[in-house]
């Protein structure tokens, strides 16, 4: 039988196999940020070095501010702290590093494609969970935390054992106004939000398969959220048509070599996979969250569940506890529900693509509550300046920012405040994720835009 | 990282699904050196509620948690595990859990444990019946012990087990690999070259 695109990448990565299944992989290419401080220390605590520091590469992304791209600026010193800690770690190993005033600096899920240092058939490993979304370029990628990321820094390596994998297929064409966002919600609310567990997912079908490099990355971010270990596209003309001349691709007769080895990746037709989940892409609509997980996404059309109809009782006991959380009445249609304010920015969907998505909507009206809007990079943001999509947001009365997590996971400031309602292009929509006691509904740049025009969750495709 | 063995103590009964890693330790403490610990931080914003299980008085000394189901789901931080550890808690029954979560903890001294739906029901309901009561882990055997005596089976890997039980990092563990990792490096250096060097900007 033939093998899987994560078999295959599995394969040409194995140093050792215990007999217990436990397999030590090489690492072709570790990402670090910011929140990498605990495994920095770690390592000098116990006097290791990194060992192939030529293959890891560094920006600061959680804590930045996204005011002003200065150390300086960062308030909370704790944060100012770690940003400094990076540079300081990564100038002593020698890894190449985007700091704060360098104009490849961004979110390390964005910079990675962005720059070609993601690519096809490598295993990727980053301290963050969000990590998957490198799997849109072929590549297998893993998030870890502070001792696995200390383990990949002293050795180069990852012990795994092999994972399950999952085909989510996904044919047809998708309707207009829905997005890769909707996409991946509605395979969240399908699968579940530990459905994928112990899997990995490889997205296939033609709504894959047409879609950009861009709207990959959205749809493998999210994989994490179905409890995925990862997500990945196999990888096809889009893909090389998105690294050819990227800065760290390879180029002129490397280039040839590494293509003939990418094109050996996708899946064989004979391949096997343990779980298959199939979705028909005609009959999607714009989704959006009402609850603190994922997988509580459902068609803008629709309406916030009724606990008395649910026989489940620990389902019951879920559904009002997070009715109040979110503060919300049973039955509520989902676009009578108003928003205090919006959030454009992520690793999920902040690259130019889904900025001018988001601008296309803006240029429509005027922001009735505050709205933001963080690139994904600064390589981005000054692409969409150069677009006009700052002035276009800026007109309609959205502030334009810096790149960073920012708002996502509220760790530099960007905070929803208790009780305020945020429609975010982000990925969690979990209890206090983007401040203590904030509600988060997860939506499309576009349906983002949207909410910022008319104050509630609308529906993009009746917007007047 | 500190061995672990046999554990007998407080269980305590956290009566909520999908308990995420944004709950167990919120963001906005992720950032404190590793040195000054996390245990006061534990599920800071559930903790907010005078109802919420550690804030009762039987349960505050709880050195193992029967959670439900998906627990420990969301972000890869391993602070998470570190404030329980941190906060006495070395063990956490549910039904299952976030992958990432599941690893960082086993690689930070806390033993995760996946027990059907039915147990992990009755589990916590013997400890609502009889508050402060002790269970017992038994990791060489791989059973844990139910207040009312019952003893159930589970399953752990070989290669986790054997770092817990003598508190191996596995740092150290794969550096003994040292030949085989210099030669694979070496093999996939010359395979994929346009990786390395002058390939590079």
């Amino acid at each position: 039988m033939g093998r899987t695109l994560y078999e295959k990448i599995w394969d040409a990565h194995r140093i050792v196999e215990g007999d217990d299944g436990q397999t030590l992989l090489h690492v072709a290419r570790h990402l670090v940020h910011d929140g990498s401080v605990h495994a920095f220390e770690f390592l000098n605590d116990r006097g290791l070095k990194v060992r192939r520091p030529d293959q890891v590469f560094a920006t600061p992304d959680h804590g930045v501010s996204t005011q002003v791209h200065k150390v300086d600026a960062i308030a909370d010193p704790e944060q100012r702290r770690v940003v400094q800690l990076l540079e300081r770690n990564t100038r002593a190993a020698g890894i190449v590093h985007f700091a704060l005033d360098d104009p490849r600096q961004g979110i390390v899920h964005v910079v990675g494609p962005e720059q070609g240092i993601t690519q096809p058939g490598m295993v990727l490993v980053c301290g963050d969970s969000h990590t998957a979304t490198h799997g849109a370029l072929g590549a297998l990628a893993f998030g870890a935390g502070a001792s696995e990321i200390t383990h990949v820094l002293a050795t180069q390596t990852t012990w795994q054992r092999r994972s399950k994998t999952m085909r989510v297929t996904v044919d047809g064409r998708l309707p207009a106004g829905v997005t890769a966002k909707d996409v991946i919600l509605a395979i969240i609310a399908k699968v579940g939000a530990n459905g994928a567990a112990g899997h990995v997912i490889e997205y296939a079908g033609s709504t894959i398969r047409a879609m950009s490099i861009e709207e990959r990355l959205t749809v493998c971010n999210m994989s994490i959220e179905a409890g995925a270990r990862a997500g990945m596209v196999a990888p096809d003309e889009t893909t090389y048509a998105y690294l050819e001349g990227r800065p760290f691709a390879p180029k002129g007769a490397a280039w040839e070599r590494a293509l003939a080895y990418w094109k050996t990746l996708p899946s064989d037709p004979d391949a096997g996979f343990d779980a298959e989940v199939s979705l028909d892409a005609t009959r999607l609509t714009p989704m959006v969250t009402w609850g603190n997980s994922p997988e509580d996404a459902l068609p803008v059309t629709g309406r916030v569940p009724d606990p008395a109809n649910e026989p489940d009782p620990e389902k019951k006991a879920y559904l009002e506890r997070t009715l109040e959380y979110m503060g919300l009445a049973p039955g509520t249609a989902l676009t009578d529900i108003a928003v205090d304010q919006v959030f454009i920015g992520s690793c999920t969907n902040a690259r130019l693509e889904d900025l001018r998505a988001a601008a296309q909507i803006a240029k429509r009206g005027k922001a009735k509550v505050p709205a933001m809007v963080s690139p994904g990079s600064t390589q981005v943001k000054l692409a969409a300046e150069k677009e006009g999509l700052d002035r276009i947001f800026r007109d309609a009365g959205f502030e334009w920012r810096e790149s960073g997590c920012s708002m996502c996971v509220g760790m530099n400031g960007d905070l929803v405040a208790p009780g305020q309602r945020c429609a975010s292009t982000s990925n969690r929509n979990f209890v206090g994720r983007q401040g203590k006691g904030s509600r988060t509904h997860l939506v499309s740049p576009a349906m983002a835009a949207a909410a910022a025009l008319t104050g509630r969750i609308t529906d993009v495709r009746k917007l007047g | 990282m500190t061995p672990f063995v046999v554990l007998e103590g407080v269980a305590a009964p956290l009566d909520r699904s999908k308990v995420d890693t944004d709950q167990i330790l919120p963001a906005r403490f992720l950032r404190r050196p590793r040195k000054q610990g996390y245990g006061q931080f534990l599920f800071k914003d559930l903790a907010d509620d005078p109802a919420f299980v550690l804030n009762q008085a039987p349960y505050r000394e709880a050195k193992i948690l029967v959670a439900d189901r998906a627990f420990g789901g969301g972000s890869s931080r391993e602070q998470a595990p570190w404030a329980l550890s941190d906060y006495g808690i070395r063990c956490v029954i549910a039904v299952d859990f976030g992958d990432i979560f599941y690893l960082n903890s086993l690689k930070s001294g806390v033993l995760p444990i996946a027990l059907s739906h039915e147990v992990c029901t009755d589990l916590r309901q013997q400890l609502h019946q009889r508050p402060g009561a002790t269970m017992k882990i038994d990791l060489p055997s791989q059973t844990v012990t139910a207040p009312d005596g019952s003893s159930h089976r589970f399953e752990i890997d070989a290669f986790r087990k054997k770092c817990l039980l003598e508190g191996l990092d596995d740092v150290g563990v794969t550096l003994q690999h040292e030949p085989a990792i210099a030669a694979f490096e070496q093999r996939y250096r010359q395979r994929y070259d346009w990786l390395f060097d002058g390939n590079l900007q």
